[in-house]
């Protein structure tokens, strides 16, 4: 059977030349990197190799990197960590209604820890306003977190403009860029960024690494302690392989972003063209162009999103839902119903991620398999039959 | 997304007794589109034993397999016996349910109940 993987925004196949630069790191080169020895210092080396390779691919200074276990503890530790440095300042912090659970439920948790949350709504294509950032900020305001492109419809946020109001009023400003990075442009500078979060393994490198560039001068507590590495914002032993395999794989997206953005934004336009001609009452969820290259997410009517999920994984494609049915929660994506999807339109949606690797074979064979499946799951369901009453 | 038992996907695959029953004597409809779960549930009733049953769902896969499975439970029975069907006996079906999915098997169990009254209600009628 014929395997399409569009699901590449929860994950990508870590790509051959990204493997063979890691695995040296495990048995030969395996030392602590902290260690006097030599073959401490050959680990040292690597680690700070790969912190330059990803320093300048966003525009940054290698000592301003620290290397963390995930985008999730990337987004904890600059939430966390400048709330508790900054509590004499102030306890408000401005997020949006539609980020990543990494930096919602630790906004919610820092409201349980008695700091004040503001989170803004976004337009029905899911852009934060910067007027009702601007709006929002007070006195006690102590940092404001937008994540740069939206994991489910794929909206990219406005970062530069609302990055500058943020230092206009001498506020911390963190985006979660685990979506974009080494998928779009992405400079810390251009951005007005002082926090940033990213994750290798969305950008075809290793799951378990991820980084936090946080700016020189702000002011940010760790949230672990037992070690002096990264100087000690983030203690425990490198996780050495993976971090090498973070840097080649930022190495290789500065070689080829540009021709994958083009390749992979041409397929993704045809196909919602197509889907959105082929299937009736298909709509598309996100901004019209606004949004990343890899990322279509449409709604179909009359048919729920897990058993489109479930069909179309038969038929060896895999891709995401924001259906109720596929969390343990009974709720539909908060993303979705934040932009003012319908509820019965949000349990029928579906997210294809593309990636280097799809084709335009793939994208020819789910544009066959879909309508055909949402056919069948039609004539189940007593929803159509009225519509057509 | 849970993990469904063998017999789950059996019955999401290939689901049986799926469509209307004209002039149905029993119709059961549980759920509400707003929560992703709507069944209908059609009964053909013979001096009170179940002749036929056939099912529409808008749902998830466990929604469409415990329709499904509730059509081939109930044919042939007595609407009596039919009614002492638990949605556990629904779920142990199906090789069991995840914990998330059992509301799937109640609401199955609801729609049936509803239809076996929507057909008393109709034979007293007459």
């Amino acid at each position: 059977m014929r395997r399409v993987y569009l699901d590449n925004a929860a994950t990508t196949a870590v790509d051959g030349d990204v493997l063979a630069a890691m695995l040296p790191y495990f048995a030969n080169y395996f030392g602590n990197a902290a260690s006097l020895h030599s073959f401490g210092q050959d680990a040292r080396q690597a680690v700070e190799e790969a912190r330059q390779q990803i320093a300048s691919f966003i525009g940054a200074r290698a000592e301003e990197i620290i290397f963390t276990g995930g985008g999730t503890e990337s987004d904890n530790l600059a939430l966390r960590g400048v709330a508790s440095a900054l509590r004499t300042r102030g306890n408000h912090i401005i997020t949006s209604s539609i980020e990543h659970h990494a930096v919602s439920e630790t906004c919610a948790f820092l409201e349980r820890e008695g700091y004040r949350v503001t989170y803004l709504p976004v337009d029905q294509y899911g852009l934060v306003d910067p007027a009702a950032i601007k709006g929002a900020i007070c006195n006690e305001t102590i940092i404001i977190s937008i994540m740069h492109a939206n994991n489910e419809v794929g909206t990219i946020q406005p970062l530069a403009e609302i990055g500058l109001i943020a230092r206009e009023r001498g506020i911390c400003f963190h985006t979660d860029a685990v979506q974009t990075l080494g998928h779009i442009p992405l400079k810390v500078n251009d951005l007005n960024v002082d926090l940033l979060s990213a994750s290798a393994h969305k950008l075809y490198g290793p799951k378990g690494v991820g980084i936090l560039y946080v700016r020189k001068g702000t002011r940010i507590d760790p949230i672990m302690h037992g070690g002096e590495q990264e100087r000690k914002k983030r203690p425990s032993t490198h996780n050495v392989p993976c971090i090498v395999g973070f840097g080649r794989a930022v190495q290789l997206a500065s070689e080829r972003m540009a021709y994958d953005i083009e390749v992979v934004t041409g397929l993704r336009n045809r196909f919602i063209k197509e889907i959105t001609e082929k299937i009736d009452n298909c709509r598309l969820n996100g901004h019209p162009s606004q949004r990343l290259p890899n990322n279509a997410n449409i709604s179909i009517e009359y048919v729920e999103g897990e058993s489109l999920v479930l069909s179309l994984d038969m038929e060896g494609i895999a891709c995401s839902t924001g259906s109720a049915c596929s969390s343990t929660s009974l709720e539909p994506s908060h993303v979705l119903l934040a932009i003012g999807c319908p509820r019965e339109l949000a349990h029928g949606s579906l997210r294809f991620s593309l990636g280097r690797q799809t084709t335009a074979a793939d994208i020819d064979y789910v544009l066959d398999i879909l309508p055909a499946i949402v056919t069948r799951l039609r004539r189940m369901s007593p929803l159509y039959k009225k519509e057509l009453r | 997304m849970p993990s469904y038992s063998d017999q789950v996907m059996d019955h999401f695959r290939n689901p049986r007794n799926v469509g209307a029953i004209e002039n149905a004597d029993g119709i059961g409809k549980e759920g509400n589109v707003l929560c992703g779960d709507v069944m209908e549930l059609y009964l053909k009733v013979k001096d009170d034993v179940i002749e036929d049953a056939k099912f529409k769902t808008f749902g998830c896969g466990a929604a469409i397999a415990t329709s499904s499975i509730v059509t081939e439970l109930v044919k042939n029975k007595n609407i009596e016996e039919a009614l002492k069907l638990s949605n556990k006996a629904v779920a142990e079906a199906l090789g069991g349910l995840p914990a998330a999915k059992m509301h799937c098997s109640v609401l199955a169990v609801d729609a049936l109940k509803k239809a076996v009254a929507d057909y008393r209600q109709k034979t007293q009628a007459k």
